[in-house]
């Protein structure tokens, strides 16, 4: 598993990708990739191409996220879902708090 | 891992010199005065004493106070003493209860009687404490040793019968794991015993993408599981890599390094591996630690020597995967076989040998059923000292690949394979709790089945809810309420892991089970945990509330997703003993 992030040149958004195993033992690393000194971008892209799992405590994390990008006028969007992981984001609702693609 | 329980160590031993220790005794005698002097010199020594005035009596106070010991007089009314014992003894049954007659008769003929009805010993009147309280002591001895067999022969027996449950088991996971392959293509006849897998032999045969034909012959040392158990990663290693198309250096390479990995020292595998070349009209050999092979060209008989070391000795640094080529006409045969057949001993002690197999092969080299008499001639060598079942052997004719009948199946066979029907029990406990996360290997496991490969993005989240659930909320005790703020969140993992530091007790027990129907199977997950429970019912209940008040309520919590998330991928749920257990089912199709 690692957690790549990086910011726009103009500092608006900020793409985080995850590969492999996206769980608990994460949290740190992904906490650590969306927060930064010059405070929440204006949107987030989390790319999931290589994301191969996920289970409940990464979808808290991606909450973490929406909240510290502005909660319910967070822009956060999830892209390059597989399909294991696009069917655990909807069983859970949350495209109805992501833009999931 | 298989273990057998016949470890002596687990047998008790019967201590050599008992404790002295109060017995029960039964006394029947009609006289009372007699009574008495029994009863005051027993209590002396410290026993319990139970009286009996005649037979019946005696009889029946045995049933009610089942005593260590019993001392009847040998003439009373009612029911007399020869009687009294008979009944005892067999309402004993099995337990050694000793009988000591009490009697004034002297005469030979009737002391003998007291042995001949199941008495042991007899004690003649007057009674003289010291002899009285040797023989306690000495039938003491005796019961106690009896009992001590009793309970080892119980042990014994039902260790014997675990075993082979366990050998049972372990042959029809064998069975899924190193199936046969395609030994039964036209070109292929063979010998193998049904239960080869407990004598070490393993006889495997898999068509590569291209056409090519992989066979394996192995013969690992030892017998019963310790042999069997190498077998499993060689068949799979085996069949998994010729399916991909490897080459048998590669293979070869691999299983070795697995091998030497895996045995103990000590413990190695004779094994010869083949490549059948159709188009080329090549047999690539390697051959290790296996009697000479012979192929058969025309009428030309060529050995093929043994010239590596068996697999699982060698490093790989040093490991030599080299493999001769050697040219195999259409009609060509060629005979590999374990050590079984050389080895096999006539009467008189003496081996069967290799001249006599190359004569026999010489004589008929264009004979059609030569496999058949070559067989024949070993069974007929060993005559009444029947051969050992590990006789085994393979005939390879070289053919069209068109002709084997197994183009298709093969295929399909090769991207089939893999476990069906299986079940697995993994207990993880203490610190290894916080040391090792289990759910990759679970997970490894349960992709085995190729069904579910393509559900292994449920199947993870499933296992790894179920295994976190148990170990945070179970075993660590953890509240997923602290999870409600973002530092709460971080600061949960913190304390998670301060707990997983000081874990030093507990348990997760898992238990999978899956079943393939054809179309589809059914995994079934159970885990429990060492952790005090939860109450189910209202987080059951909080969970339909959720599902009903839609998203907004649960976009409020950054935890409490990990059940419904179960509940909506497996098809059941349900929770057991104080919440500790839970079971969930995944079925899948397709």
């Amino acid at each position: 598993m690692s957690i790549q992030s990086s910011r726009s040149e103009n500092g608006a958004e900020m793409v985080i990708t995850i590969k492999g195993r996206f769980d608990f033992s994460s949290h740190q690393q992904f906490r650590g990739a969306y927060e930064s000194f010059d405070g929440p971008c204006k949107s987030y892209r989390v790319d999931m191409s290589e994301t191969t799992y996920l289970d409940s405590s990464a979808l808290g994390m991606l909450l973490l996220l929406r909240d510290y990008a502005g909660g319910d006028d967070a822009q956060v969007a999830i892209v390059n879902c597989n399909n294991d992981v696009r069917k655990i984001l909807t069983i859970s609702n949350f495209e109805q708090l992501f833009a999931v693609s | 891992m298989l273990t057998s329980h016949t470890d002596d160590q687990t047998l008790e031993s019967g201590s050599p010199e008992p404790q002295p220790l109060s017995l029960t005794l039964l006394i029947a005698d009609d006289s009372s005065s007699d009574r008495l002097i029994l009863k005051a010199i027993v209590q002396a020594q410290g026993h319990r004493f139970i009286e009996a005035i005649d037979g019946e009596d005696a009889v029946a106070k045995f049933v009610q106070g089942k005593p260590d010991i019993v001392l009847l007089d040998a003439i009373m009314p009612r029911l007399d003493g020869f009687e009294a014992a008979r009944q005892i003894k067999q309402l004993a049954g099995e337990d050694n209860v000793p009988i000591i007659f009490l009697t004034a008769l002297n005469d030979a003929e009737s002391l003998a009687k007291c042995v001949s009805v199941g008495g042991d010993d007899f004690l003649s009147k007057p009674y003289n404490p010291i002899i009285l309280q040797a023989k306690i002591k000495a039938f003491d001895r005796m019961r106690r040793m009896h009992k001590t067999l009793q309970r080892q022969r119980d042990q014994i027996s039902e260790s014997n019968k675990q075993l082979l449950r366990e050998q049972y088991v372990a042959k029809s996971v064998f069975d899924n794991v190193a199936h046969r392959g395609c030994l039964e293509a036209r070109n292929i006849r063979y010998l193998i015993s049904p239960l080869s897998i407990f004598n070490g032999d393993v006889l495997l045969a898999c068509q590569k993408p291209s056409g090519d034909l992989h066979i394996l012959l192995g013969d690992f040392t030892g017998h019963g599981l310790s042999a069997a158990i190498g077998a499993m990663p060689l068949a799979e290693l085996f069949y998994g890599m010729t399916a991909k198309g490897y080459s048998l250096r590669n293979i070869v390479s691999e299983l070795n390094q697995k091998l030497t990995f895996i045995l103990p020292d000590g413990f190695f595998c004779c094994a010869c591996l083949l490549a059948l070349k159709f188009e080329l009209n090549e047999i690539e050999t390697w051959m290790g630690g296996l009697p000479d092979s012979f192929l058969l060209r025309g009428d030309q008989l060529l050995r093929v020597k043994s010239n590596h070391l068996p697999l699982g000795i060698l490093k790989t640094e040093s490991f030599d995967p080299s493999t001769y080529l050697l040219e195999m006409n259409r009609g060509d045969r060629f005979y590999m076989w374990s050590d079984g057949i050389v080895e096999t001993t006539n009467s008189d002690g003496s081996f069967y040998g290799d001249e006599r197999l190359a004569a026999l092969v010489s004589q008929h080299i264009s004979a059609d059923d030569l496999f058949a008499r070559i067989k024949q001639d070993v069974l007929d060598f060993s005559g009444d000292s029947k051969p050992t079942d590990d006789l085994t052997m393979l005939e390879l004719t070289m053919m069209s690949e068109q002709e084997l009948g197994i183009t298709k199946p093969a295929q399909a066979l090769a991207t089939r394979r893999g476990p069906k029907r299986w079940e697995l029990t993994y207990r993880l406990q203490d610190d290894s709790l916080a040391n090792f996360d289990p759910v990759p290997l679970l997970l490894q496991m349960i992709v085995e089945v190729p069904g579910l490969r393509r559900h292994s993005g449920q199947v993870f989240t499933i296992i790894s809810e179920l295994y976190n659930n148990a170990l945070d909320h179970g075993v660590l005790g953890l509240e997923s309420a602290l999870k409600s703020s973002p530092d709460g969140f971080a600061r949960y993992y913190q304390v998670r892991e301060e707990r997983c530091q000081q874990l030093c007790e507990g348990y997760i027990h898992i238990h999978i089970t899956h079943a393939d129907d054809g179309k589809g199977g059914l995994l079934r997950l159970r885990f429990e945990d060492s952790g005090a429970g939860f109450d189910y019912q209202a987080k059951l209940a909080a969970i339909d509330a959720v599902t009903s008040a839609g998203v907004s309520a649960a976009a409020n919590n950054y935890s409490g997703r990990g059940l419904s998330l179960l509940k909506n991928l497996c098809t059941r749920m349900e929770f057991e003993g104080v919440g500790n257990i839970i079971e969930v089912d995944f079925e899948w199709c397709g």
